[in-house]
């Protein structure tokens, strides 16, 4: 009995921000069920801790900072036809209202929102993507549920939710797919601002009682990239273990 | 450094009386609450280029203890 829908063989897929949680475990989750990865991050070190722990062979590595043109160029030129891409690269800085800079938000929405655009626009003109490709984007809940600091993250995530429901209309035409995924706090290094103690308080909040894990996206991350997802696109699919239930 | 800081953290919390000093524990202080505990970590970065991370600040209770945090990664 081997019959799974959302088996990844024979499927070439980029992930970014492979060096650390939810890209990490994306990369690995998705080699387990077959693919074969392109992992990109700027830490080089970190990015070749996960390249190790990748299941089976043929592989590759690519060192880029992608929110420079310079770095979306390396990548792309080093790059394989692709069926799939994960983006995970994203960063989250929280400033009150009062003490955000033109410098910060710029910083912010360049790597959670400019990068992926700029970098699907390169792949695509320079048609590395198959027909059929599924591309994937880690938004987050925080595109429209607020929480105190978080102007700056809120709205880079909300650019991307419509950017990708644009972006699935005008790709239709090649049957490429476009979806993203938006999660609520998982623990990984993004948000260092908040105490151990702040964190478990703060996931009581949670109707499922806890925050999530890396691989819980990432298997969400494995239905949109599979044959199983053939049919949905432009879709923004909530993993918040019921946070925005009420 | 302790009356400018002193000065900038009410400036932070919008205090105008005078109830700081820096013995002042500031959890205690009728306007602390998470907006103010952001708004002292982004004074700091700032300020001082200095991000105190969630699970060291947990550990400073006086406003002393801030300046001194300060002054101990400055140095
Ligand atoms: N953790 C959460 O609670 C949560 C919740 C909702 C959504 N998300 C989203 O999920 C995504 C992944 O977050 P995470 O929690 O896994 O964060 P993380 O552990 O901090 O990892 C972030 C990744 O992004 C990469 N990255 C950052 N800036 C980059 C740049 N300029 N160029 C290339 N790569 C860059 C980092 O690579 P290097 O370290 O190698 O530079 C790292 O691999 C983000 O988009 C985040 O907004 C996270």
């Amino acid at each position: 009995m081997n019959y799974n829908p959302f088996i990844l063989n024979g499927k070439t897929i980029l992930v970014t921000g492979a060096s650390s949680g939810i890209g990490k475990s994306t990369a690995i989750e998705c080699s387990k069920l077959g693919a074969k990865l392109i992992i990109t991050g700027r830490n080089e070190q970190r990015l070749k801790e996960t390249f190790e722990l990748l299941v089976g062979n043929d592989h590759a590595l690519l060192l880029a900072d992608i929110s420079e043109a310079t770095g979306i160029d390396l990548l792309s030129d080093n790059l394989p036809q692709l069926n799939g891409v994960v983006h995970c690269a994203g960063v989250s800085k929280r400033l009150p209202l009062k003490f955000i800079k033109e410098e910060s938000v710029s910083e912010l929405h360049k790597i959670n929102f400019i990068a992926p655009l700029m970098l699907t626009q390169k792949l695509y003109k320079k048609k590395l993507l198959l027909p059929e490709s599924s591309l994937v984007y880690i938004s987050s809940v925080a595109s429209s549920y607020a929480s105190i600091g978080s102007i700056m993250y809120m709205s880079s995530k909300g650019a991307l939710n419509s950017f990708v429901k644009g972006l699935a209309f005008e790709v239709s035409t090649m049957k490429i797919r476009a979806n993203a995924i938006q999660p609520g706090m998982i623990l990984t290094e993004l948000s260092p601002i908040l105490s151990d103690d702040d964190k478990l308080k703060d996931s009581e909040l949670y109707p499922l009682g806890r925050y999530g894990k890396p691989e819980e996206v990432a298997w969400a991350a494995i239905y949109l990239l599979s044959d199983a997802s053939k049919w949905v696109t432009g879709s923004i699919l909530t993993i918040d273990g019921g946070l925005t239930l009420r | 450094m302790n009356a400018k800081f002193i000065e900038l953290f009410k400036e932070t919390l919008e205090i105008e009386e005078d109830i700081v000093n820096t013995e002042t524990k500031f959890r205690e202080l009728e306007q602390w609450d998470s907006l103010a505990f952001l708004s002292v970590i982004a004074m700091i970065d700032e300020e001082y280029d200095i991000v105190i991370e969630g699970n060291d600040f947990k550990k400073l209770v006086t406003v002393n203890d801030l300046i001194e945090e300060i002054g101990k990664r400055k140095a």
